[in-house]
Parts: C-alpha cells; sequence; structure tokens
C-alpha cells in the first residue's frame, strides 16, 4: 500500500495518470490472434467506405505513387469511385502517370479533377494535355523536388491511396509478397513511403490480404489508416518485365561502350565508387561492359542506387555491387531481390533524392548514366516533350541525379530517326545543363568546358572526343536544320526544378 | 517522263520513305506526304520530292509519300526508283563523276 | 604505309538506316551491297539508293566499297553504270572464277570512267573468290589487274561448291584460305577472309580472327558492327610483340647512330624481314590505337 501523494515529486513525473484502477481494465479478448486480425477495423469492405471515413471532399489533393507502372489500376479504380460520389475540383499529385491513365481524362473534362502535379505524362492523357486539356497547368516536379515539397508541407496530401501487392489487416503493406508467389510484385516502394508517412490519411489497396505481420513492410501500420482489398491492383504484365532485357542494337551498344571507357578513364573508376544507371538500352548496356572492366581491374563498388534492374541485382550477387539503395525497382529480377538481398535496401524519395536532405543518396553518387531526348549546345537536357512538342515524358530523378553525382554523363544517339538529339535550344529545359558534365553519343563524346580535367582525361585515353557545338553541327548537316515546332501561347505545363523554382514551361502545341 | 503506271518505292522501315507515283489525266504534281517528321522536315521533304521529279521531267502524277524519317538522299532516291518504275524506263541518267 | 583493311562492314544496299549509320562504328572499309543481301526486285532501288548516298552523305576516311552483281546476272553493268559515277574507292567484283571476270569488269569500269570524265585507273577493284574453280585460279586473278587492291574469299558459295558445310573450325576452308593469301602476297595485294555469320558467338569469331590473321590475312569481312571492336582487338599488336618491336628499332637507330650497318639485338643480328615486320607492327599500333572523331 501507498498513498500517491506522499510520493515525492510524483506530481513532476510526466505520463503518470495516477493509481492503477482495476475497473479501468479492457475486456480480455480470448480470441486466438487470426480471429482477431480477422476483425482489424482498418480492413474496410470497398473504396467507396474508405473514402466515405477519410472525409474526402471537395478541393483536396490526393496521391498516388506510380510503381504499377503501366499496368496500374489502382488511379482509374479509384477516380471512379470518387467520381460516381460527386467529388469535385480534386487536385491528384502523383508521383508519376504513365499511358494507361488516360481515363483521367474524363475526369479533368467532368470537373473531378482539376489539377495535377506528377513527374510525368504519357500517351494520351499527355497528348490531350498538350493540346490544352487543362486550365491550371500541370505541375511537373522531380522525385526529389516533389519529395522535397512534400516534407516541407507545402504539397500537403489529405489521402494517399497507395496500391501495394501485400498487406496485412493492419496496414503492414509491402511491394512483394512473402507468402505466396502469385499475384503482382513491384519490388521497392520508393515513392509510396513518403506519401504514406505525409499524408493526412492514409489507405492501401492490395490484392493480396496476408496475415500479420506483413514483415519486413515497406510501409509501416502506423501510417496507414484503411486497407481496402480489391480484386486486382494491377496487371502484372504491364507491372513489371520478368528482366530487362540487353540492346542488341549497335548503335546502343556503340554508346554504351563510349561511355563504359569514359568511365574508366574519369577518375572515378576506383574501389568503392558509387553509381546510378537507368533503365534504357544504353544504360543497361554500360551496367554490362563496367562489370567486365570490373572484374578486370578487380574493383567493387560500395553502392548502385536508383531505379534497380536485374543487371544491378547479378552484379550485387556476384559481390562486385556491395549494397543497393532502390526506390523503384525496374523488372522482376530487382523486386524478387529486394525480397530476397539482406543489403538490397528500398529507400524513400527523400532519402533518395529530397534537396533537403543533405544525405539525400543522389549527394553520395561518383557518377549517374541519364538518357535525353533532347540535349542542347548549352548541355541543358530535355526529357520531357517529344519532337513534335508533346508532352511524353517524365522528369523523375534526372535532375536530381544531376546535380548530385560527382560526373554526370548523358547517353543518347546523335539523332533520333531523322531528328537532331543535340540541338541549339532544347525545347523543354528539365535539367540545367550547369549539372551535365559529358553527353556521349554514337558520334563523338563532348565534355562540358566547365569541367577541363574531363577532357583532358578522355583525350589522354583515345576517346572520340569533340565538343558539343560540333556534334550540334554534325547532326543538322546529315538531317538537315529542323523547322521549329510551332507552340500557342497557352502554358500546360510548368516544369519545378528539384529545389521547387520554375525552371521552363510548357505550351500549348498547334497542329 | 511519261507516268504510265503505279510505281512504288521504298519500306515502311525507320529512316526510310515510301514514294508511290500515279498517273494522273491533267497538268501538274498534286502530292500528299504523311510524315513523322512533319514539322520539322515536311516542307524540305516535299520540296526534295518536287525537285526530283522535275529533274526527270515529270510534270503529271499523282505523288503519295509516307515518311518515316528518311534523310534527304533517301527521298530522292525513292523518288527516282518509284519515278522510273512508275514511266517503266530503264533508261537511267547518272549525273555524277565529279571527283570527290 | 597502305590503308589498313582491319574490318569492311557489309550493308546492305536497300537499307537507308544502315547506310545513314555505316562510318559510326570505327571499320577500316564499308562495303555496301547490290548483291545478296538485295532482292531481285529491288535491284534497281537499291543501285538508286547507294549512289545517293556515295555523292551525298559523308563517310570521312573510311574506305567505300560497292559490291556490285556479277556481270553474268545482266544487272552487273548496269550496276557499274551508277556506282562507278559515285566515286566509291573500290568495286568488289563477287563470283570471281576466273582473271577474264576481273578484266572484263575492268574493261566496263574503264569505258564509264572516259564517258564521266573520271581519271582513268582511279577506280579500285577486289575480286571475291566463291567457288572451287576460283580457288584454282586464285594466283591469275591476283594478278590480272593493276586496278586490285586486294582478294577476297566469300565462303558461302564456295563450301556450297564443294558440296560441304562451315564448320567452326573451319577446316573445309583451309585450301581456300591459302591459296588466296598466298597469291595475294604473291601480287602485293591484300588478302581479305569471309564473314562469320554466328553473330551471338563473340568466342568463336575470335578463334576465327585470330587464325586468319596468323594465316597472313590482312583483315575480314563483318556483317554485324558488334564484330569490329573484337576484330581490330585481334588485329592489335601485343604489349610483348610491341616492346620487341620497340627493342628492335632501337637497336637500328643505335647502329646507325654509330656509323654501322649491322643492328644487333641479344647478341643476334638484326635481319631486314625482322626490321620491316617490327616497323609494320608499330605502325599498325599506332593506327589502332586511338579512335578519332573524324570531320565527315
Amino acid at each position: 500500500m501507498f498513498d500517491f501523494d506522499s510520493i515525492p515529486h510524483i506530481k513532476e513525473v510526466s505520463a503518470c495518470h495516477g493509481v492503477y484502477d482495476e475497473k479501468n481494465l479492457n475486456e480480455k479478448d480470448p480470441v486466438s490472434f487470426d480471429e482477431r486480425q480477422q476483425r482489424s477495423k482498418k480492413v474496410l469492405p470497398d473504396l467507396e467506405e474508405a473514402i466515405k471515413r477519410v472525409g474526402l471532399k471537395d478541393g483536396m489533393t490526393i496521391s498516388f505513387h506510380h510503381h504499377f507502372r503501366n499496368g496500374d489500376y489502382v488511379i482509374n479504380m479509384v477516380m471512379d469511385v470518387i467520381a460516381k460520389m460527386g467529388i469535385k475540383d480534386l487536385t491528384v499529385a502523383a508521383s508519376s502517370l504513365t499511358d494507361c491513365h488516360w481515363p483521367l481524362i474524363e475526369h479533368i473534362k467532368n470537373g473531378v479533377i482539376k489539377h495535377i502535379e506528377t513527374s510525368g505524362l504519357r500517351g494520351k492523357l499527355g497528348d490531350a494535355v498538350s493540346h490544352g486539356l487543362m486550365d491550371f497547368p500541370v505541375i511537373f516536379r522531380s522525385h526529389g523536388g516533389r519529395a522535397a515539397a512534400i516534407e516541407t508541407g507545402e504539397l500537403h496530401i489529405d489521402v494517399a491511396f497507395l496500391g501495394a501487392p501485400s498487406c496485412d489487416p493492419y496496414g503492414n503493406a509491402n511491394g512483394y509478397n512473402r507468402d505466396s508467389e502469385e499475384g503482382s510484385c513491384c519490388g521497392s516502394l520508393g515513392y509510396a513511403k513518403l506519401d504514406a508517412l505525409y499524408a493526412d490519411k492514409c489507405i492501401i489497396i492490395t490484392d493480396h490480404l496476408v496475415s500479420f505481420p506483413n514483415t519486413p513492410f515497406g510501409i509501416p501500420e502506423s501510417q496507414v489508416d484503411y486497407v481496402v482489398k480489391v480484386d486486382n491492383i494491377g496487371d502484372p504484365n504491364g507491372i513489371m518485365s520478368g528482366a530487362t532485357r540487353y540492346t542488341k542494337n549497335p548503335k546502343e551498344l556503340l554508346i554504351a561502350q563510349y561511355a563504359t571507357n569514359a568511365i574508366v578513364a574519369s577518375g572515378y573508376f576506383k574501389n568503392n565508387f558509387s553509381m546510378q544507371m537507368g533503365s534504357g538500352g544504353a544504360s543497361l548496356a554500360v551496367a554490362r561492359y563496367l562489370r567486365e572492366k570490373m572484374l578486370e581491374q578487380d574493383i567493387k563498388c560500395r553502392f548502385a542506387l536508383g531505379g534497380i534492374t536485374g543487371q544491378i541485382v547479378q552484379m550485387h550477387e556476384e559481390g562486385l555491387v556491395k549494397k543497393i539503395l532502390d526506390v523503384q525497382s525496374f523488372d522482376l529480377i530487382a523486386a524478387n531481390s529486394v525480397k530476397n538481398n539482406r543489403f538490397h535496401q528500398q529507400i524513400d524519395a527523400s532519402y533518395y533524392a529530397s534537396y533537403v536532405n543533405k544525405g539525400a543518396a543522389v549527394n553520395q553518387l561518383d557518377f549517374v548514366i541519364l538518357s535525353a531526348l533532347e540535349v542542347d549546345v548549352d548541355f541543358n537536357v530535355n526529357v520531357m516533350t517529344g519532337s513534335d512538342g508533346v508532352i511524353r515524358g517524365a522528369v523523375g530523378g534526372h535532375p536530381d541525379t544531376a546535380a548530385g553525382a560527382s560526373m554526370t554523363i548523358v547517353v543518347c544517339p546523335l539523332l533520333r530517326g531523322r531528328i537532331p538529339t543535340i540541338c541549339t535550344k532544347v525545347n523543354t529545359v528539365c535539367t540545367p545543363g550547369r549539372t551535365v558534365d559529358v553527353v556521349v553519343t554514337d558520334q563523338g563524346i563532348a565534355v562540358n568546358p566547365a569541367r577541363p580535367e574531363l577532357y583532358e582525361r578522355f583525350v589522354e585515353a583515345g576517346l572520340p572526343v569533340t565538343t558539343i557545338e560540333k556534334l550540334r553541327d554534325r547532326a543538322e548537316r546529315i538531317a538537315g536544320k529542323p523547322e521549329p515546332i510551332k507552340y500557342g501561347e497557352k502554358i500546360v505545363g510548368v516544369l519545378m526544378y528539384r529545389d521547387n523554382t520554375v525552371i521552363d514551361v510548357i505550351r500549348e502545341v498547334i497542329d | 517522263m511519261e507516268i504510265k503506271k503505279t510505281g512504288v518505292a521504298g519500306t515502311m522501315e525507320s529512316s526510310d520513305i515510301i514514294v508511290r507515283i500515279e498517273p494522273k489525266n491533267t497538268e501538274g504534281v498534286e502530292l500528299t506526304l504523311e510524315s513523322a517528321v512533319m514539322q520539322q522536315y515536311g516542307r524540305q521533304i516535299e520540296k526534295v520530292i518536287r525537285e526530283t521529279l522535275e529533274g526527270l521531267g515529270v510534270t503529271s502524277a499523282y505523288v503519295n509519300a509516307v515518311d518515316k524519317g528518311a534523310l534527304d538522299c533517301t527521298v530522292a532516291a525513292r523518288t527516282l526508283a518509284a519515278a522510273y518504275r512508275a514511266a517503266e524506263s530503264k533508261d537511267y541518267v547518272w549525273n555524277g563523276g565529279s571527283i570527290r | 604505309m597502305s590503308r589498313l583493311r582491319r574490318s569492311m562492314l557489309f550493308v546492305p544496299g536497300n537499307n537507308p538506316g544502315m547506310i545513314r549509320d555505316a562510318h559510326i562504328y570505327g571499320s577500316d572499309s564499308i562495303m555496301f551491297d547490290l548483291e545478296d543481301s538485295v532482292a531481285i526486285t529491288e535491284k534497281d532501288a537499291a543501285r538508286f539508293l547507294v549512289y545517293k548516298a556515295l555523292t551525298t552523305l559523308r563517310y570521312g576516311k573510311k574506305e567505300l566499297v560497292v559490291r556490285i552483281n556479277d556481270l553474268s546476272s545482266g544487272l552487273g553493268v548496269a550496276d557499274l553504270e551508277a556506282i562507278v559515277r559515285a566515286r566509291p574507292d573500290v568495286i568488289r567484283l563477287p563470283k570471281t572464277d576466273s582473271a577474264k571476270d576481273v578484266i572484263e569488269c575492268e574493261r566496263e569500269i574503264e569505258r564509264i570512267e572516259r564517258e564521266a570524265g573520271i581519271p582513268v585507273g582511279t577506280t579500285g577493284m577486289m575480286a571475291a573468290i566463291e567457288s572451287a574453280n576460283g580457288v584454282l585460279n586464285a594466283k591469275e586473278i591476283a594478278f590480272s589487274s593493276k586496278r586490285l587492291i586486294g582478294i577476297a574469299l566469300g565462303a558461302e558459295d564456295y563450301v556450297t561448291d564443294l558440296k560441304t558445310t562451315r564448320s567452326p573450325e573451319g577446316i573445309e576452308l583451309m585450301f581456300a584460305r591459302g591459296m588466296i593469301v598466298n597469291a595475294a602476297k604473291a601480287a602485293g595485294i591484300m588478302a581479305l577472309d569471309t564473314v562469320y555469320s554466328d553473330v551471338n558467338n563473340e568466342e568463336g569469331f575470335i578463334a576465327e580472327a585470330t587464325m586468319i590473321r596468323k594465316m597472313g590475312f590482312d583483315g575480314k569481312s563483318v556483317i554485324n558492327p558488334r564484330q569490329i571492336a573484337p576484330l581490330h582487338k585481334v588485329f592489335t599488336p601485343s604489349e610483348k610483340d610491341l616492346m620487341k618491336a620497340h627493342a628492335i628499332m632501337d637497336a637500328i637507330a643505335e647502329a646507325n647512330a654509330r656509323g654501322s650497318g649491322v643492328a644487333s639485338l641479344k647478341g643476334k643480328m638484326i635481319d631486314k624481314p625482322v626490321v620491316a615486320r617490327a616497323q609494320y607492327l608499330l605502325e599498325m599500333a599506332e593506327r589502332a590505337k586511338t579512335i578519332t572523331v573524324e570531320e565527315v
């Protein structure tokens, strides 16, 4: 027995709620764990119920991730339900949008969607936006820029609708399924993680409701409000290809060979280097050629970052790449590796690329290999608008990695069909030339004059080095000088640089 | 050169162009062009086709071209091949010979 | 030093994309083909395309070769009418069975050169030998024209003629290769080997390239750009060979400085052929060392 008030200093102890009283105890729940989890109050029968519970209202901001790529069913499914419920004027802040999201066009026309923020647009939706579908221009942010905007609260997400290949009744969600080999698999949930963390409300949409605990998880239950089970979150074939294939295109292989030789000669190719490779044909081939050089010279990579492919996983499993930081898995081999390899770590978008985050992994890169639709003589890169001026790309982590890496290499053919890739002025600036160090084409390598030491090293190594102006001239000599694309006045898209300042705008296309 | 029947040359491969030339009853070359690079090079492609036909003395024809990003030299080569085929002629005239 | 002809890239004459990009892969020569890679119905179209490409596009310092149809096909002369005027470096005559084939072709080339006002004799030739008879006549073919820069083996037709097939080891080509390389060297021209068609078998390709280099061939035709880099590697002298060559040249220089006509290395006198070989090796290494951006 004790006298509560006589305990010295007890009034000053925080988190002390007085004297224990048996009356306050909850009833003991005698059912089995399995029965109990079946009754989880987080699991709701359908999307409509979940949307009602989170209190979605006109004018709010909702978010989605793009880990299901072109196989995604979630965005269209959720938007259809929202439209049916009569909610209007929403801002859709997706980490990215792609071809399969064309049904959003109707929701935009009907006023359900007022505004879109995304990393990219493609297909019919990109085409429609380029032709003036929306009055509020689409805001394009890099992955790092979006992460920063969410972290600082500037991009406030009211409700995140996040598809997950597996989830337990309490909301522990994952990009793969440890309980079954069936269903879809996207590996890392990197872009979804941050949305779950910062959104006011978070709904997980899954087609595989598995038993608690769904560990190790990509998104923890503490960040999840509701879980909705649906028949299918996506088309597995659209979400993942089995393995990203090596290109046999001789021109891509040639570019890759040049890029590899540039890396080897750059001074950054030494033990414990760090790198990021894209998933384009030439980038993947660089991984293959670099692997040969690593074996030849007994050099190991400390970490590989970014969108991860089977090629990187192979190098990891061979011991050539020690650690993998994976914000997005590009193929099934990569996705399975997230599941099976201890040092294949999924990371969120902020860890990956946010400028607010000083420790962001992009800042630790020795080099990155990036692609481009256009590069101009000031080294500015366009990855957004096609040769007809229509939106058909994504900013992705392009400006983030370019800014962070010690050496940024852009690989592209000198011409695509008849269109020069190296030009006088890019149609849309996505990544500023100041952050691009080397441009590798099939017809020569150009080094940014700001990096004379790289130029020297490449010349020393006998690489085919030239100037960016000469590459542009050569392209125009072969193809002829292209006439400019005709744009209207209306601004249909705004490109935010990674610090969320406006770097360029996209105007309406006139046919 | 007189266009006697339909002559076609080229393929649908990237960097190629299909040129189809057909007889026409009235004077003038009527040209329709589809191109993957219409905005940037449409006028140039049309110019090359017209100049090539002019060089052959073709003054009356329907021409339909579907371009997949062909360079000027390819546009000219396909136009020449289609025109000779359409004229059922093998009297080729090669103008080269100048020293490179 | 004469031109390097380690690699000759085959480019189908009716493929505009490949014709446009033919120079980017770093082969020593580019061979535009009007023969086997062009369907019989497209011979005219390919001729226009190659003619236009040669007279319009720039290929830098690459040696430009055009393979015409053989004269007996009825297409060869028409090919020459166009191609000679487009001024490639070399006309490649396929299916050469005898010196007569070369001479006939040369006569046509000369006639066209005169008609077009091209300096007579400036169009080079090479003869591809693709039959048992042709192989036996390799010597007379190699000596048949001053225009010949080399003779080549065309293996596909040849093995058909022998009623055998190609093997990975190439035993069926031993005699033909021996004849051709010997005839070429006797005539002071180059010997060029046939294509290796299994583009996915890099190991087999390298083995064959190593063998033909050892035999004395100057180069090889390639059908895929991917084969060029490994081929050049085979034709690049090894570090060991280079060091030896440098030592030989140093010894010569030292002997010259002494005013002595006799140089020796490690107590052994250096013969004239040894010097020539060392010189050739060094030049080849120099040429092979850097890939430069040509001003095309």
